[in-house]
């Protein structure tokens, strides 16, 4: 008797499981974790959960609030263990191989192969979307973090051009201060003075950044540039003021829209707060690369790694990351969002000036070979290393270090992380 | 009782007996074997994971022996937030304990009112670290808080700007666990002074002690168990002491307010480093214990006697 139930619930069961496979995607549901949980952020992901649920395809939402993504990945980290992972989870940079190395990730080769995803998204993004040569995640967006956000009444007041060159840059902050502005805000935390870092790094040369932050040469992260970098940093430190310790980017962002500061580095997802604000590029803020890095792009790019789930889903989760990789999908989302595309050849015609600029420097970037991982949000190093260099930036950045002990810390902390 | 109307009441009685010898154990089987698991089960496991490999998730194939502890003790981070569990307990405790006896002492004498002033040094505790955390840092930051408003009132040179100062945030984390914890220490030696034999004191009294000296030699004294209840409890917040720091600085500014607790959770689940963070959370166990055995081994001891 017990036998019988048990078998005639196992063939229930399989016979429900095929059905679902056979009718494709209708009816199924994929589980989303993800911390877009801000206004724009949040609206911009409502773009893809409403293309899901026209398909017919249920959207269960997990969303796991705190930027960065610390929170969400502890969640993971849960679920994970347990043998339940999501469908599809947000995630960056290395914590995606670090994932993929466990064995739990999903394959999108179907998908990605039908598509031609290897022709149309840059191979800088593909070093973390694939794994082993398997397409493990769906690129959203590229964000970039070497921008300089300028309130234009406050550049107009101090010369009304926007600088070009690190010298140019603190003259123009010389007469912002004059004129009794903050200068320049930003560095509240570890998270934030490593986002500043990546520009100064970079403004010293392409080669520097690819040796020292990436490919972690203990001579490169110990060098005289390396030196000079935090010495730019902590220039910059001395314009901001003094109160900007456990400040958020966003309330940076805030002063530099009512003009209270003149300007703010900031990755390009700050746009969402000049934007939101009524503020319009080109009339109310300036958007320029940092002096001396035009023609370079330390990017970030969000991505929806999916996970190994059972055959029930695996219909809906190939369907979600096609829709991802849809160029219409990838326009309206990253308009809302304040992102490049991740596919080069989306038309750019809905962005905004600054959006504009993004994809154009991005697709210059790809050819030249300088697109660059962004060491602070995680493109550069995995996060035991990345963290370690957090460490000794948000020291020097608070005075704890100088320039020249800063340098040989980077080069210890990172040495002990690896 | 019931048994009175049974055919055989001996077999009942027995079996009464028995079942009121079992009952105890019985209910307290589950929460035994939760406790045995969740606890001690899990601190074993800890204590496996700090001897592995282990990064993103327990890998229990890679053995390290001790080099995850050789990695914590030579880290800076760890060696800060060990300076400031020093700083922050020994004056948390301290302070803790002079206000929260102070407090008492004021509130013992009879005064009026007694039962409206008791609960409001004592409604801080009724707060989370949490809100305690967000509300003192927007109090000190000098951009929105007390500074702020004393410029507006006209002193302009007034300045008070710890939180945001390297070397003073760890201070400010001190003040607002004091405010939290005061009150809650007071009630503990309130309710110690109120146990106090006023024959004692009256005898005191009689022989021309003066109310210092009553204080000073007989009651303080008699507080001991309260000191040491008192030091127990207080002793091991301070090293589990999380939720105030990361609402309050989140370890800043720079690495400065760093403890050990923030140390944990950061390397375990923000740095992919769980061996390391399994390490620094058996250290900060050994910590605890080496406070919470003595402390229960006087106390058992002390019944036995």
């Amino acid at each position: 008797m017990l036998r019988k139930l048990l078998i005639g619930t196992l063939l229930a069961t399989g016979l429900t499981a095929g059905y679902a496979v056979t009718t494709q995607a209708a009816g199924e549901s994929v589980e989303v974790l993800h911390w877009w949980t801000s206004g724009g952020e949040a609206a911009a992901l409502n773009v893809l959960k409403k293309k899901l649920e026209s398909q017919g395809i249920t959207w269960k939402d997990m969303p796991v609030a705190g930027g960065g993504g610390e929170q969400a990945m502890a969640a993971l980290r849960a679920r994970v263990t347990a043998g339940d992972p999501p469908t599809a989870v947000q995630a960056l940079g290395f914590d995606i191989t670090d994932w993929a190395k466990q064995g739990v990730v999903g394959d999108l080769d179907s998908v990605a192969g039908k598509e031609g995803w290897d022709k149309v998204i840059p191979a800088a993004l593909q070093k973390f979307a694939k794994f082993d040569g398997k397409w493990i995640a769906a690129p959203v967006n590229v964000h970039s973090t070497n921008w300089i956000w300028i309130n234009k009444k406050a550049l107009d007041a101090a010369g009304g051009k926007a600088p070009e060159t690190w010298d140019e840059l603190i003259a123009v902050l010389d007469k912002m201060k004059a004129n009794g502005i903050i200068p320049i805000v930003g560095g509240g935390n570890a998270w934030n003075a490593a986002t500043m870092f990546d520009s100064m790094v970079l403004s010293l040369g392409t080669d520097f950044y690819q040796k020292s932050l990436i490919d972690l040469d203990p001579e490169a992260l110990g060098s005289d540039k390396m030196v000079e970098a935090f010495t730019r940093l902590s220039k910059l430190r001395s314009y901001v003021d003094d109160n900007f310790s456990g400040r958020e980017w966003n309330l940076d962002s805030a002063m530099v829209i009512d003009g209270k500061a003149g300007m703010q580095i900031m990755g390009d997802w700050a746009k969402g707060e000049f934007v939101n604000a009524g503020k319009k590029p080109g009339e109310d803020f300036v958007c320029i690369r940092f002096p001396g890095t035009q023609g370079a792009v330390t990017f970030n790019s969000d991505m929806f790694m999916m996970f190994k789930v059972g055959k029930d889903k695996q219909a809906a989760q190939l369907q979600m990351a096609s829709d991802i990789e849809d160029p219409a999908f990838q326009s309206s989302f990253n308009v809302v969002k304040g992102s490049a595309p991740a596919r080069t050849d989306v038309p750019d015609t809905a962005f905004d000036a600054c959006g504009k600029k993004a994809i154009k420097d991005l697709a210059e970037a790809n050819e030249k070979g300088t697109l660059l991982g962004s060491m602070s949000q995680g493109y550069a190093s995995p996060a035991a290393i990345k963290n370690a260099m957090y460490d000794v930036i948000t020291r020097e950045y608070n005075g704890d270090l100088d320039p020249k002990a800063a340098a040989e810390a980077l080069v210890d902390a990172v040495a002990a992380a690896q | 009782m019931a048994d009175a109307t049974m055919t055989a009441p001996g077999a009942v009685t027995t079996a009464k007996t028995t079942l009121q010898d079992l009952l105890p154990k019985i209910v307290l089987a589950p929460s035994f074997a939760i406790i045995l698991v969740f606890v001690y089960g899990f601190i074993i496991f800890t204590g496996f994971l700090s001897f592995s490999g282990s990064k993103l998730l327990p890998d229990f194939s890679t053995w390290v022996g001790f080099e995850n502890y050789v990695r914590l003790f030579r880290h800076p981070n760890w060696i800060v937030s060990l300076q400031n569990l020093a700083i922050f307990s020994v004056l948390y405790i301290v302070i803790c304990s002079v206000i929260g006896l102070g407090l008492a002492i004021l509130l013992d004498q009879k005064i009026r009112g007694e039962g409206f002033l008791r609960p409001i040094y004592l409604y801080p505790m009724a707060l989370s670290f949490i809100v305690t955390g967000v509300a003192w840092k927007w109090f000190l930051d000098p951009g929105i808080g007390l500074e702020h408003a004393m410029h507006q009132i006209g002193w302009e040179s007034f300045s008070f700007r710890w939180i945001k100062d390297r070397d003073f945030a760890i201070y400010t984390i001190v003040i607002a666990a004091i405010w939290q914890s005061s009150g809650f220490v007071m009630a503990m030696f309130l309710a110690g002074l109120r146990g106090v034999d006023n024959e004692i004191i009256k005898a005191a009294q009689i022989d021309g002690a003066s109310t210092f000296m009553i204080y000073r030699r007989i009651i303080i004294p008699l507080m001991r168990p309260v000191f040491l209840s008192a030091f127990v409890v207080l002793a091991h917040l301070a090293i589990k002491s999380y939720d105030l720091v990361v609402a309050m600085t989140d370890g800043g500014p720079g690495t400065s307010t760093w403890t050990p607790a923030l140390f944990m959770t950061k390397f375990t689940f923000g740095r992919n480093e769980m061996g390391m963070g399994a390490a620094s959370a058996m250290v900060m166990m050994m910590m605890i214990f080496a406070i919470i055995v003595p402390y229960l081994y006087s106390e058992l001891g002390g019944h036995k006697k």
